[in-house]
């Protein structure tokens, strides 16, 4: 009886990412343009909260950095587009970024609370003027066109980093830098003493989720068409992924990923039926859903999950 | 040779100095008590010795290695390890996950998991906390957390370990079991320096004492010699311990 439910679980575990999986790798096939349209941004968010949660979840550290790492994403396609092919050209963004957040890490991780959060929130403006003063001293020109690729490739471009964002997520966390992580952001000084090299556990996570950002920059780079600094640089998109955290929930690795899906779907929703009222009707969902889901979505499927699976031993 | 060697060390907090042209020797296997007022500078040596402060100026070798300016996580896995004054304990973590992270991050790195978590339940066994592996930490008693730290440090698998006051708050009964943790752990042949107000305690479990006063070493001796110090009993002990112990 208990093997049976242990198997069948896990089978639910394993089975329904697959399927889900399965179901969004065809849909190109058989859904409408403008769906793949639509997942492609979903993906993209999803892409940049999981990487933003790797890092600021367990460490508690809050970036705001992911603008800068998605836009320098963005401004290496724009450069690189034309010279390389497009998997290289992804590669590229995501290892641009990566060197950026190793560097920035290793200058800003020391700070600690409110410093670091506004040194990385200077971090996009920094680049963003920097870049703004570049085209115009030194380029003479403001923008960029990026060479344009289908909508499908972009689909399954997203797809791709995705699948590979979630593996690398998931390995993270269940192996040992997983607990060092934990610990650096329950108890910095303790984790030290205890022999974990904090600096080089925060740097490093720190840079990998930057890489993945700076990945889907390159791809998004490509559905844009044309790009100046402040298209690549928008603030936004550093404070959607905190929201989409803490809407989705960050205690389990599956919280993000619902969280940014669902957020996207709703503004979209939201802009599409009610074009006047969205932002106000976006805003009240967002205090709604603070004031009353504190462990986010993930929050109220664990409390339904337990309702259902108690029910169950109450039947037999 | 001496496991632990200071010579001059010296540290300031703005003009004060809270340990001032310090040498000091601990002998491998001892157990040393570290004794003195509050402001003594008894914390801030072990924060100089393990590195989460650095000297202004001196020298620590640790088994006659220069570890002055090295950090913490490096100290840690060379040997020396450390529990805190005020709990840090990972409060959300469960008990258990506290000591695996010992385990994976201390003196032996390139533990697997099933290891690390072996060890891990072995050192909670050993200091008595088996029973709550699951529990967050934070829902610990103030007594266990202590304990638990004295598991997370034991985990890393030190030759030296400093115990920052684990028997400050403890009542009476729970002292004793903290006393003989402190014995066992000696048996095992590690090193220990205790900070300790509890005088009982010190006495008991340390052969030897040194006293500090304003960051210098006043006095330094057998548990008899200290209670039976004129200097050390002006500052430190009182008349009535002196008279009633």
């Amino acid at each position: 009886m208990d093997i049976v439910r242990v198997i069948s679980k896990r089978s639910f575990v394993l089975g329904l990412p697959l399927l889900i999986l399965i179901l969004l790798a065809t849909s190109p096939l058989y859904a409408p343009p403008y769906t793949v349209i639509l997942l492609t941004s979903i993906f993209m968010y999803i892409i940049i909260t999981v990487s933003w949660t790797m890092f600021s979840g367990p460490t508690g550290y809050i970036s705001l950095a992911s603008a800068a790492f998605f836009g320098v994403g963005i401004y290496t396609s724009a450069i690189l587009g034309k010279a390389l092919p497009l998997p290289l050209v992804i590669c590229m963004g995501g290892l641009v970024s990566f060197c950026l957040a190793l560097l920035v890490g290793a200058l800003t991780l020391r700070l600690r609370g409110i410093y670091f959060v506004m040194f990385t929130f200077g971090l996009v403006e920094l680049l963003l003027h920097f870049i703004l003063w570049w085209e115009v001293n030194i380029t003479g020109t403001t923008g960029r066109v990026v060479p344009t690729v289908s909508n499908t490739t972009v689909y399954y471009l997203m797809l791709i980093i995705f699948v590979i964002l979630m593996l690398t997520t998931y390995l993270i966390k269940r192996s040992k830098y997983g607990l060092a992580l934990q610990s650096v952001g329950q108890e910095e000084d303790a984790a030290a003493h205890t022999g974990v090299n904090v600096t080089m556990v925060k740097v490093m996570t720190f840079a990998v989720s930057a890489f993945f950002m700076g990945a889907a920059g390159a791809i998004m780079a490509t559905r844009w068409t044309y790009i100046d600094p402040r298209i690549a640089f928008n603030p936004l998109i550093s404070f959607l992924p905190v929201l989409m955290a803490i809407f989705g929930g960050m205690g389990q690795l599956y919280g993000p990923v619902i969280g940014a899906a669902i957020f996207t779907y709703l503004e979209e929703f939201l802009i599409t039926r009610f074009p006047y009222y969205y932002m106000l009707i976006f805003g009240i969902i967002m205090v709604v859903a603070i004031l009353y889901l504190p462990n986010g979505l993930v929050g109220v499927i664990q409390k339904l999950w337990k309702r259902i699976s108690e029910r169950k031993h109450a039947d037999t | 040779m001496p496991i632990l060697e200071g010579k001059g060390v010296t540290k300031y907090f703005g003009g004060l100095a809270a340990v001032s042209n310090l040498d000091f020797n601990v002998e491998r296997g001892e157990a040393l008590g570290l004794i003195g007022p509050n402001g003594a500078g008894k914390t801030t040596l072990f924060n100089l010795i393990s590195a989460a402060l650095v000297p202004k100026s001196g020298i620590i070798r640790f088994k006659g290695e220069n570890i002055t300016g090295l950090k913490p996580y490096k100290i840690c896995r060379m040997g020396v390890a450390r529990t805190f004054q005020t709990v840090k304990v990972f409060p959300d973590m469960p008990v258990l996950n506290n000591v695996v992270l010992g385990s994976y991050f201390g003196t032996s790195t390139n533990m697997s998991s099933a290891d690390a978590a072996r060890e891990a339940a072995e050192t909670l066994e050993f200091v008595g906390l088996s029973g709550v592996k699951a529990t967050p930490a934070k829902d610990l008693t103030l007594a266990n957390q202590k304990r638990l730290e004295v598991a997370r440090a034991l985990a890393t698998d030190p030759e030296l370990l400093l115990l920052d006051e684990i028997m400050a708050g403890l009542n009476p009964a729970e002292v004793g079991q903290a006393m003989e943790l402190v014995t066992r752990i000696r048996e095992k042949g590690i090193t220990i320096i205790m900070i300790e107000h509890v005088m009982k305690a010190i006495m008991n479990v340390c052969e030897r004492i040194m006293v500090l006063h304003h960051g210098a070493k006043i006095a330094e001796g057998t548990p008899q010699e200290i209670t039976t110090s004129k200097k050390v009993v002006e500052v430190y002990l009182g008349e009535k311990a002196h008279a009633g112990s």
